[in-house]
């Protein structure tokens, strides 16, 4: 195997395809990217068996040929190159790595023993690249970061027809996000819970590309895979498996009190207040005719407060929140005012954006917060 | 003249259980009694003169002393004793630091001004005790509280003892190393085979002598060998863990058998973290093999709970982890502690995924035994169980909450 590729080209496409990789894997091989040339280019893959990864770039391929050689080095490598076009080159057991006067020798790993990749699936539908990936951004925040529960580190994707939502939630909050898609066949009809990390991961490297095509079930090339692919990259990840709570009770069926705030002026106010919030303690919202004052800290601990202008339907209500979940939300809605609805103190609250003071909800995204209890 | 006194009282109720069942029932007065079920639990003084002692079995008492009558406990009796009792050091003085059930220690240096001397006090609270609770109780007085419980220790039974200010080291250094709080079986033997059998002999060790023989803990037999114990009485000093456990006995244990004991110690320990109104962050799981041997397994959750269903679910994962171990080794105690407590008065909800909400089931569970008496409701899995023993506990009040 022989060919030349762009420096830049190679550091990133090698940085991508390896992220996922561990250093310590339970198989030697696993460690490895596989380089592939043919008449595409370079084709560069890893797989772990959870995640794999795939992407063809241009190269000038002089001798086509397969290697496997170290992921994370060839990785580190290429990102500490100069900016020169590089050589790859097969001898023997060895593959030479040269650009400009730098030159790397690296051991061949076995290509007999490396896994086959799941096959390149068929998608199910397509999404623009930037809508997913603030969508999957919106959501993955409320999923569970410590895996007492593992489906609650999922987000679960559910595609109906046009119809696409992603939903998470660690307990204390849950984030749900609908929009509508492209689907491939119109009755479209899968769920599928895909681990938040890898999907927060894959949202990102793909979002930039101007469409990101999903394959669910069979067309993922086997049960129990998601397929994502984004121009010359193809990812793959293994589901979840387990049932996800049933979520359709959690959305208040009535509401008794809706507060509009300016999004940023709540979260600068939040960020300071709760600067006196000790652990496991809450910030304490009150909301009265045209302002919502902000309160942390009690009895002799440190104390502070501040208003923030609000405009109020219903009767008043005092409610406090974990700071940091009501700060992950009111960072996610994306737009310049946020909706807060109330029924009681101790119930669900919900959180949604809306573009101006008076103008109409936006619930393409809700964000739905369970309160903290306090003794007052 | 005048003597100086410390102001550290340590009160501590003689043979408690024994005490309150010769209290209540006058035929057993002056009597070998024993309180226990197969364990002696307590012994009267009449019971401890034929060398009963407690922890060791009911059968070994009998041969120890033929004469001896056995009572069951009677929880509730001693609960409401203690009560009363703490409720007399109370009125004596606020500065009172419940160390259990039957002892704690009462700072009283500010009723000087009072003109009634520290050994005046301790003998009016023996004397209220015995009249408005109907207990004997042994007060020790000293400059400091370790001293101030060797002293009551020393007084047994119904006694009072003061050691003066500057007399400490006459009194403390003539003593068996055993009468040192934290000189058990294993550091007494380590010393005994130095030829070091008084603290006074352990007083003149140099202290990092002291280390290399015992560990860590020598620093302190240091300190408190040569009188020296700065610690203050701890008002509402709350317990930093909660536990319970169960010895199951020898055999083998099915899997249903050890995850029925699991769930009657989850019952006990989250009623009381609730009834605390305290939240937990770490769970412990305390295993006996059959070889005496012990191991334990935590696990610390990401937010602090006192709920039933959570703290079960914990377990039941500590449990299946260490099921190896345990078939391997044969299960003999089981037992459970919540640690990392802090107050609940603030708890971060959860969203209601099901239409039964488990804090509710909780806290309804807790008000029916809390009005007609723990075995007054159950899991379907316990019913016909024996419940275990229950030891009662100081009560551990919420802060800031009257009694």
């Amino acid at each position: 195997m022989k060919l030349v590729v762009d420096r830049d080209v190679l550091a990133e496409a090698v940085t991508w395809a390896v992220r996922g990789l561990s250093n310590r894997p339970p198989v030697p091989v696993l460690a490895g990217v596989l380089l592939d040339a043919n008449d595409e280019g370079l084709t560069l893959s890893a797989f772990d068996y959870e995640v794999s990864a795939k992407v063809t770039v241009d190269a000038q391929v002089d001798e086509p040929g397969q290697v496997l050689v170290l992921g994370r080095l060839l990785a580190e490598i290429s990102r500490s190159l100069p900016n020169k076009p590089v050589t790859i080159n097969a001898d023997g057991h060895k593959v030479e790595v040269t650009c400009g006067s730098s030159r790397f020798s690296l051991q061949q790993m076995p290509t007999a023993d490396y896994p086959t990749l799941p096959t390149a699936p068929e998608p199910t539908g397509a999404i623009a690249g930037d809508v997913f990936t603030q969508a999957v951004s919106q959501v993955a925040i409320a999923a569970d970061k410590s895996d007492t529960l593992p489906i609650l580190t999922g987000v679960r994707l559910q595609i109906e027809g046009d119809k696409l939502s992603l939903l998470a939630t660690d307990r204390y909050r849950l984030a749900l996000r609908e929009l509508t898609w492209n689907p491939t066949e119109s009755d479209a009809d899968q769920v599928a819970l895909i681990p938040a990390r890898t999907l927060s991961d894959t949202a990102k490297a793909l979002g930039a590309s101007g469409s990101v095509q999903i394959a669910l079930g069979s067309a993922a090339g086997g049960e129990g895979l998601v397929g994502f692919e984004a121009g010359q990259r193809r990812t793959t990840t293994r589901l979840l498996d387990g049932e996800y709570p049933k979520v359709t009770s959690i959305f208040p069926t009535s509401v008794d009190t809706v507060s509009v705030i300016e999004t940023s002026a709540l979260t600068e106010a939040v960020k300071r207040v709760s600067l006196v919030a000790e652990r496991n303690t809450p910030v304490r919202l009150r909301f009265s005719e045209g302002q919502v004052a902000i309160e942390a800290g009690q009895g002799d601990d440190a104390q502070a407060s501040e208003a923030v202008e609000a405009t109020l339907t219903g009767p008043e209500l005092e409610i406090a929140f974990n700071p940091q979940f009501l700060l992950d939300g009111l960072g996610a809605i994306g737009t310049s005012f946020a909706r807060m609805s109330f029924t009681q103190p101790s119930r669900p609250a919900v959180l949604s954006g809306q573009a101006e003071a008076d103008g109409d909800a936006d619930e393409s995204y809700r964000y739905v917060l369970m309160p903290v209890r306090f003794a007052s | 003249m005048f003597v100086a006194e410390g102001s550290f009282l340590h009160a501590d109720l003689d043979s408690f259980f024994a005490s309150v069942a010769q209290r209540d029932d006058p035929s057993l007065r002056g009597k070998p009694v024993v309180v226990g079920g197969g364990i002696v639990l307590a012994a009267s003084y009449e019971a401890k003169a034929h060398g009963v002692r407690t922890a060791i079995s009911t059968r070994v008492a009998r041969r120890l002393c033929p004469d001896l009558i056995e009572v069951p406990p009677t929880f509730t009796a001693y609960v409401d004793a203690s009560h009363a009792v703490f409720e007399v050091f109370r009125d004596i003085t606020p500065l009172v630091e419940g160390i259990s059930i039957d002892e704690a220690f009462l700072d009283v240096g500010g009723l000087r001004r009072t003109g009634r001397t520290p050994s005046q006090i301790g003998a009016e609270l023996r004397r209220r005790v015995k009249v408005e609770v109907g207990l004997p109780i042994s007060v020790g007085i000293a400059a400091s509280k370790f001293l101030a419980k060797i002293a009551s220790a020393a007084s047994k039974p119904d006694g009072l003892l003061s050691v003066p200010v500057g007399s400490e080291l006459d009194f403390l250094h003539p003593l068996p190393v055993e009468a040192l709080w934290g000189v058990g079986k294993v550091t007494a033997g380590k010393l005994h085979e130095r030829g070091i059998g008084t603290v006074g002999q352990l007083a003149r060790l140099d202290r990092e002598t002291l280390v290399s023989i015992v560990g860590p803990g020598g620093r302190h037999l240091h300190e408190v060998s040569n009188a020296r114990d700065p610690r203050r009485v701890e008002v509402g000093r709350r317990r930093r863990s909660i536990g319970s456990q169960r010895a199951i006995g020898r055999g083998r244990h099915t899997a249903e058998e050890l995850d029925a004991t699991l769930i009657s110690l989850v019952d006990r320990v989250t009623r009381r973290l609730r009834a605390g109104e305290r939240v937990g962050r770490t769970f412990t799981l305390r295993l006996r093999f059959e070889d005496m041997t012990r191991a334990t397994r935590s696990r610390t959750v990401r937010r602090s709970g006192a709920g039933t269903d959570a703290w079960l679910a914990t377990g039941r994962e500590l449990l299946a982890e260490a099921r190896p171990l345990i078939a391997d080794r044969g299960l003999t105690l089981l037992g459970i502690s919540i640690s990392g407590l802090d107050e609940s008065d603030t708890e971060q909800l959860e969203l209601p995924f099901d239409t039964r909400e488990p804090s509710q089931l909780d806290g309804a569970l807790d008000a029916v035994r809390d009005k007609f008496g723990s075995s007054s409701i159950t899991r379907g899995v316990l019913v016909g169980r024996d419940p275990g023993f229950e030891a009662p506990l100081l009560p551990d009040t919420p802060k800031g909450r009257a009694r």
